[in-house]
């Protein structure tokens, strides 16, 4: 069947099989974002003694009734706003988003661009997510909107630092910037994945990862109470959800990266149970969760803490367990660190 | 014409036209944004070249930090537009003469038979397994070791440097020392005072009341 379409159209087929890949990844994912922000508001409801979204199809089809209320909504450009930025920040802020997923590692073989920078690649697109928060800020023409999108820029910009040095240990370790071969660094088992030998850079890089994605206690860039929603106050409808999905879609990239570098991706942490994807997952789920109880939990960081802590704390602390990882390395106990 | 040949021309016209912006645009948040624009598609040009390290360290570093750092200082300064425009035309005499300068030594040196395409031979295509960022990181570590080195020691006094000359503490900001807050105990804050809980109250007395 797949042999008599490929035939049929010829030199269009790469693409056209290239493009159905990138839809069996983005699909799944976009359905993941939606049932997110349901879980979030379940998981918070639970904690909170209440019950959540529980109405539109007994709660699972909140996320739909949602989506197509902000699809109905109108977007209002605000008449002082630069049109063409304020419409380009939405887009620069999910693009990147969902453009490190080329080179996630689903599976052994899953993968859509196993590529051998793939580290490097996930860093850079990451790093272009925070134009979106720029633009937006800048576009709107409003002083809340450019306030939160100053914080968030700085915050985005410091965090970034202690993840790119968290990775460095990992890499070190692993050998390779390829994700595939760093979650096959770590087979063997619960106890050989790198969040043991490399712990302090584990938590240095999780915590980083709720920062950069302005997850609550560091979401002083929407900070409600202050800036009431920092770089997205002025934007509405679709243009709002965009940046929701986004930033949701981050989540999920994070939770998932944490997890192929870590906690040993697809590897099955017990020798009797088969490595499969639904490990990741599973993984996936759980680090995910971690985000909404942080959410429903800590107060709010106040915005010199957030620096000192990013800067004075664990750029620090990764620096010296990077040396410490190099060390180790040249002596007999390398294999611990391998 | 192969395929790459069409994804070469797309990236150079797109690169072009960013650069050509970058320098006529009148806002100059959009000229920093085409420069974004110009970094990418440069990177994307040198992805063609299979120097895939080169090109996402060229994201990473220019378009994920130096001009996210760019924007923020361009969007800091409020500034005046039409005051840049002014007296933008007395230059020309000067300007002229340089542009025009300019153009015939680039004319010059790109025409010479140093840069002609037969001088350069055509990049080899690398076997499957070939590891770009491998490769490039043993030449830093063992041929280019001093000039590595150097070169980050130059970086290094850089920054040091940039934050020497900027770092003023004034004396009048509320600065928060962080140590000294843990070290606070209960009695630097609070003092306890013993007293009776119901107190006699004291008549008032008549002179005093006069004197009112």
């Amino acid at each position: 069947m797949i042999a008599e379409v490929q035939t049929l159209l010829g030199p269009v087929w790469p693409v056209i099989w290239t493009l159905i890949k990138i839809m069996a990844i983005v699909v799944p994912l976009m359905l993941a974002v939606a049932y997110l922000t349901l879980a979030e508001r379940k998981v918070i409801g639970f904690m909170q003694v209440r019950l959540g979204p529980n109405r539109v199809g007994y709660g699972w089809l909140q996320p739909v009734a949602d989506g197509i209320k902000l699809l109905m909504k109108e977007i209002i450009i605000p008449s002082a706003a630069n049109r063409a930025l304020f419409l380009l920040g939405p887009v620069l802020a999910i693009a990147p988003a969902f453009a490190a997923w080329a080179v996630v590692p689903f599976d052994l073989t899953l993968v859509l661009a196993d590529i051998d920078a793939g580290l490097l690649y996930i860093l850079a697109m990451t790093s272009v997510g925070v134009y979106g928060v720029i633009i937006a800020g800048w576009a709107s023409n409003s002083k809340y909107a450019f306030l939160g999108a100053l914080r968030s820029a700085a915050q985005i910009v410091s965090y970034e630092i202690a993840m790119g040095f968290a990775l460095v240990g990992v890499l070190m370790s692993a050998n390779s910037l390829n994700l595939g071969k760093i979650v096959l660094a770590q087979s063997g088992g619960f106890w050989q994945w790198y969040w043991l030998p490399l712990f302090p850079l584990f938590v240095v890089y999780f915590i980083s990862a709720v920062a950069e994605t302005n997850r609550a206690p560091f979401d002083v860039a929407e900070g409600e109470s202050e800036i009431v929603a920092g770089f997205h106050v002025e934007y509405s409808g679709m243009a709002f959800a965009v940046f929701f999905l986004a930033e949701y879609a981050n989540m999920i990239l994070v939770a998932m990266l944490a997890v192929l570098m870590f906690l040993g991706g697809w590897l099955s942490p017990v020798p009797f149970l088969p490595d499969s994807i639904l490990w990741l997952l599973l993984k996936v789920a759980a680090l995910l969760f971690f985000f909404l109880w942080f959410r429903a939990t800590f107060p709010r960081y106040r915005y010199d803490q957030i620096m000192r802590l990013g800067w004075k704390v664990f750029i620090p602390v990764t620096l010296v367990w990077i040396l410490f990882v190099g060390a180790m390395m040249q002596t007999p106990w390398a294999y611990l660190f391998h | 014409m192969i395929f790459q040949d069409y994804v070469f021309y797309a990236l150079a016209a797109i690169l072009l036209f960013a650069g050509l912006r970058v320098i006529t645009s009148r806002n100059p948040v959009h000229a920093a944004l085409f420069l974004v624009l110009a970094f990418f598609t440069a990177a994307g040009i040198w992805l063609l070249l299979e120097a895939e390290f080169l090109a996402i360290a060229l994201v990473l570093v220019y378009v994920g930090a130096v001009m996210v750092l760019f924007l923020f200082v361009i969007m800091m300064l409020d500034i005046n537009l039409d005051r840049l425009r002014e007296g933008f035309w007395n230059a020309l005499p000067v300007a002229l003469p340089v542009g025009i300068l300019m153009a015939i030594e680039m004319v010059m040196v790109l025409s010479s038979k140093h840069f002609s395409a037969d001088m350069i031979n055509a990049p080899v295509p690398k076997p499957a397994g070939y590891s770009n960022t491998a490769e490039i990181g043993s030449q830093l570590y063992t041929d280019y070791l001093l000039p590595f080195e150097l070169a980050s020691v130059v970086l290094l006094v850089a920054i040091v440097a940039a934050i020497a000359l900027t770092l003023r503490e004034r004396k009048d900001s509320k600065f928060i020392d962080p140590a000294e807050q843990v070290k606070v105990k209960r009695a630097d804050r609070v003092r306890i005072v013993s007293m009776p809980a119901e107190k006699e109250i004291i008549a008032v007395t008549e002179p005093e009341a006069e004197k009112k």
